[in-house]
């Protein structure tokens, strides 16, 4: 459904955009409907442009985003493609403007897109969208942000994409301001969702929320993609040192850091891009190390020797 | 004993009337203990920290004692305190990042707090101390601007246990950065500790699974009360309150999914703490509750070191 | 229970508590009270000859009379009502193409917001009391709207200045883009969700126009280059300085519109200081 073919993201920095700076580079995947892709990494990472992207509040510098085969930012009529693609993002209290009610969010949608809808009509459909959030109405309907928790907030923001009948939402870190608590239900959520078919990208810097609810995942550093693939796969049998320096790092609950192997991190274990079989290169810069998993080359001297000559 | 708080309470002054943030907690940290302090937003955690620094002007110390080594701190005498700032007690703030002055050299900076501390610095420990967390003795002629997030951090940290202090509070220092960062701040922590630098530290967080890492006892809070205490891995495997129990198995980590096993939350709000309800905060989102739950449990304790509030906990 | 009415009745309730603001208020309001009502009481104009010549205030004449015999209390009301005019419309003037340069340049960036900070950096570094004279001088102005124009014209750059940077910081919150992501034009954008978010700012940055108005109109009035019909407490200086009212001891000439102008431009300075503490809820402590 949403393909990303070598997007890169340039921005010109310094006193007259003399100096370019790169925060994504020639990155591609695809998500597909019903299929929820994470995009996991650091700050940095280029993860939110991306998102940002692909949501059209940036605009891409090279490579093509496209829907359904169209790419999206040749598409003249932005208002058609926020009806299919929708963005929920990481503070929820910043999402809604602090001086309206809260549900101004869903009056928008019906003064953009239903205007013909009656009053009556579009209140039930609402209620039907907070309901399908595990919202009560009535607990929400009429208050202001600063009186609805985060958790309720990110529910109402995910309720307004439903109303539109989108095809894939973009959740920007939308867990990392919630507590622990009602995060969970969030991500349930997530998976609800994408059991009616709808596709998620979800970016994410924390490891344990990607790997809870994502089919696929794309771990990104410094504005590439360095390992991807089938969620187990890549958490099961992470191939580039840097995914596994990150699993490493996560805090987990019954396992303390010092348990952890040191070796395993190590810089001279071997690279599994040039390890693999040169065929097995099928897309630029990644390798298939088995079916559905790919692995850039970790920095290793092969592509070094390569550089120099 | 290190630390020994008794049924201290601290509201805060709102239009609205007084929000009871911290509503009558006790307890103790010993000495070379790493307290993990635990809790959601609005739990109290972040005012028990500040509480035990600085009260800020809407904040009232209504009741209760805090004694340090022995000598009860003057909470709401802001002169009074400044005996025990810095030498006893220290704080690394959660945005300590932006809270170097950027128009001022790092070493310049340090020179003039603890100058104004009436401390001389020493430029030899000062560089053995950064050297520690792993900074070279050059920041120390550098501009913030010019550090990255952790190495800011990191020359935070540095100072603000310089003194040696008795009790060192760092408050949500790892949840602005990067897993990576969050795990080299979490062991140079353990290491201030390890090194006597610091006799013992209160890591208040909100992520339970990064403070089990370091500490070696987590107090968990609910709604401006305490809900447990306990040595970290007891905590975490064999909770007896039944908000650490939820709270706990809501975490997702490395390895579960969601089609495997589906995580659930919990359901409901916390109270308003401007007229909280009497008896157990946590009673109307407990599926434990009873009618005893209407009265207050004590914080008790139900095995060494494991204290609990709650009335099933025995 | 609502937020709005909350944070409104929290704004009154601060307001009314407020002493800058409250006295700040009370000192304006009286002031155009008596420019609003003042002329009412007068049957002749506050040009007309109607007294004899320097006579010092008395029952007849509350603020005395001129050299030629005109009534200085009733040029003082009528001016008052002037300097109220200039001061709104130059201030409106003046906030609205400050509002509008501000909104576009802070919101659209890029090559725009270069485009319009230059033009703002211009008119900024312009000596714009050097340009009035110039302008008035050439141009002559006749009438009080046609001075008002002119101040409104050149003193809007700073509150354009400050309006980009609040612009620019509402811009990159999340609720923008979720209007944008919702399908919501940029004209609409910025009036719906941008601007609700800086009204009290917008409110302060009027005062300030507004009070900054009346003090350029009265220092052009001062040197001669006023408007040459009617009357206003710069010009009331302007006379008395002309026929030599301090050498000849003729005090309550040029006290009356001297005092009338530092009290209402201080006043409104001091509602300003006052209102930013009824908004600022970190003020408020102090």
């Amino acid at each position: 459904m949403l393909k990303l073919d070598g997007v890169s993201k340039i921005y010109r920095v310094g006193a007259f955009g003399g100096r370019e700076l790169k925060a994504v580079s020639d990155v591609s995947f695809e998500v597909g409907e019903g299929e929820v892709v994470s995009l996991i990494g650091e700050s940095g990472s280029g993860k939110s442009t991306l998102g940002r992207m692909i949501l059209r509040l940036a605009s891409v510098s090279g490579g093509t985003i496209t829907l359904d085969g169209r790419d999206i930012t040749s598409l003249k009529d932005r208002k058609g493609y926020y009806r299919q693609v929708q963005g929920v993002f990481q503070d929820p209290f910043s999402c809604y403007n602090p001086v309206f009610r809260a549900d101004r969010v869903f009056a928008m949608i019906k003064e953009q897109y239903f205007p013909q809808a009656g009053a009556d009509e579009w209140r039930k459909r609402v209620e039907g969208a907070l309901e399908s959030v595990r919202l009560d109405p009535g607990n929400v309907l009429g208050k202001y942000p600063h009186q609805l928790s985060g958790g309720q907030l990110q529910r109402m923001l995910i309720a307004r994409a439903v109303l539109l009948d989108i095809r894939l939402l973009v959740a920007d870190e939308i867990i990392s301001m919630l507590d622990a608590s009602t995060r969970i239900d969030v991500l349930n959520l997530l998976a609800d969702l994408r059991a009616r078919g709808l596709g998620i990208l979800f970016v994410t810097h924390d490891l344990s929320l990607g790997n809870y609810v994502s089919d696929r995942t794309v771990v990104l550093r410094h504005g590439k993609i360095v390992e991807m693939g089938r969620t187990d796969l890549v958490f099961g049998d992470p191939a580039h040192p840097y995914t596994r320096s990150l699993l490493a790092s996560v805090p987990r609950l019954h396992a303390k850091w010092t348990d952890a192997l040191p070796e395993d991190m190590a810089e001279d274990v071997p690279c599994a891009y040039h390890e693999a079989p040169r065929e097995s290169r099928t897309r630029p810069g990644l390798a298939e190390v088995e079916g559905n998993h790919f692995v850039a080359c970790s920095g290793c001297g092969a592509s070094k020797i390569k550089e120099k000559a | 004993m290190a630390l020994n708080v008794t049924d201290l309470r601290v509201y805060y002054r709102t239009l609205r009337g007084e929000v009871k943030a911290l509503d009558g907690v006790t307890f103790s940290v010993a000495d070379g203990e790493i307290m993990g302090l635990a809790g959601e937003s609005g739990s109290g955690k972040s005012t028990l920290a500040k509480s035990l620094i600085r009260l800020d002007g809407r904040m009232r110390h209504v009741g209760g004692t805090v004694e340090l080594d022995g000598r009860t701190m003057p909470l709401s005498d802001d002169i009074g305190m400044d005996r025990f700032r810095f030498r006893e007690v220290s704080l690394i703030p959660q945005y300590s990042m932006s809270a170097l002055n950027p128009t001022r050299k790092i070493g310049k900076m340090v020179g003039e707090l603890l100058d104004s501390r009436g401390e001389r610095p020493d430029r030899a420990e000062l560089e053995r101390r950064l050297e520690l967390v792993g900074l070279s003795k050059d920041v120390l002629d550098r501009y913030p601007i010019e550090l990255s997030g952790g190495m800011k951090q990191r020359v935070v940290m540095v100072v603000s246990t310089l003194l040696n202090p008795s009790l060192l509070i760092a408050d949500e220092v790892t949840s602005a950065l990067d897993v990576s960062s969050q795990k080299a701040v979490a062991t140079t922590l353990l290491g201030f500790r390890d090194r006597g630098l610091v006799t013992s530290m209160m890591v208040v967080t909100h992520d339970i699974s990064l403070v089990y890492q370091i500490a070696d006892t987590i107090m968990v809070m609910y709604a401006g009360r305490l809900a447990e205490k306990a040595p970290a891995d007891v905590l975490v495997t064999a909770p007896r309150h039944p908000y650490t129990k939820q709270l706990i198995s809501a975490l997702p980590e490395v390895g579960v999914r969601y089609e495997d096993r589906r995580l659930t939350g919990i359901p409901g709000n916390p109270p308003s703490l401007l007229k909280p309800p009497g008896g157990c905060r946590f009673r109307e989102r407990c599926p434990l509750a009873f009618d005893q739950c209407a009265e207050q449990p004590p914080f008790a304790e139900v095995a060494p070191g494991h204290f609990v509030a709650c009335w099933k906990a025995e | 229970m609502t937020a709005v009415p909350t944070v409104r009745r929290e704004a009154l309730h601060f307001a009314l508590r407020n002493r800058k603001l409250v006295v700040g208020t009370v000192i304006v309001a009286v002031f155009l009270v008596a420019g609003l009502a003042g002329p009412l009481l007068f049957d002749h104009g506050p040009n007309d000859y109607v007294g004899p010549p320097m006579a010092s205030p008395s029952g007849e004449f509350w603020f005395g009379t001129t050299t030629f015999g005109q009534d200085v209390f009733a040029q003082f009301v009528y001016g008052l009502r002037s300097t109220f005019l200039v001061g709104v419309l130059g201030g409106v003037l003046a906030a609205v193409v400050g509002m509008v340069v501000g909104f576009v340049a802070g919101y659209r960036g890029g090559w725009v917001d270069e485009l319009l900070t230059m033009l703002t950096n211009i008119v900024l570094v312009l000596p714009a009391l050097v340009v009035l004279l110039i302008i008035n001088a050439y141009l002559g102005v006749r009438s009080i709207g046609v001075q008002a124009l002119f101040i409104g014209l050149t003193s809007w750059p700073w509150a354009a200045r400050a309006i980009r940077a609040q612009t620019f910081s509402l811009r990159s919150r999340e609720f923008v883009d979720l209007a944008r992501l919702s399908g919501v034009r940029t004209p609409k954008i910025i009036l719906r969700e941008i601007a609700p978010n800086m009204s009290s700012y917008l409110f302060l940055t009027f005062i300030l126009l507004f009070g900054s108005a009346i003090l350029i109109a009265a220092s052009l009035d001062f040197i001669g280059l006023g408007p040459t019909e009617g009357v206003s407490l710069g010009l009331m200086l302007n006379n008395a300085a002309r026929w030599s009212a301090l050498q000849l001891g003729l005090w309550w000439w040029f006290i009356p519109p001297g005092a009338g102008i530092t009290a209402i431009v201080g006043a409104l300075y001091v509602m300003n200081v006052g209102l930013d503490e009824v908004f600022n809820p970190k003020l408020r402590e102090m």
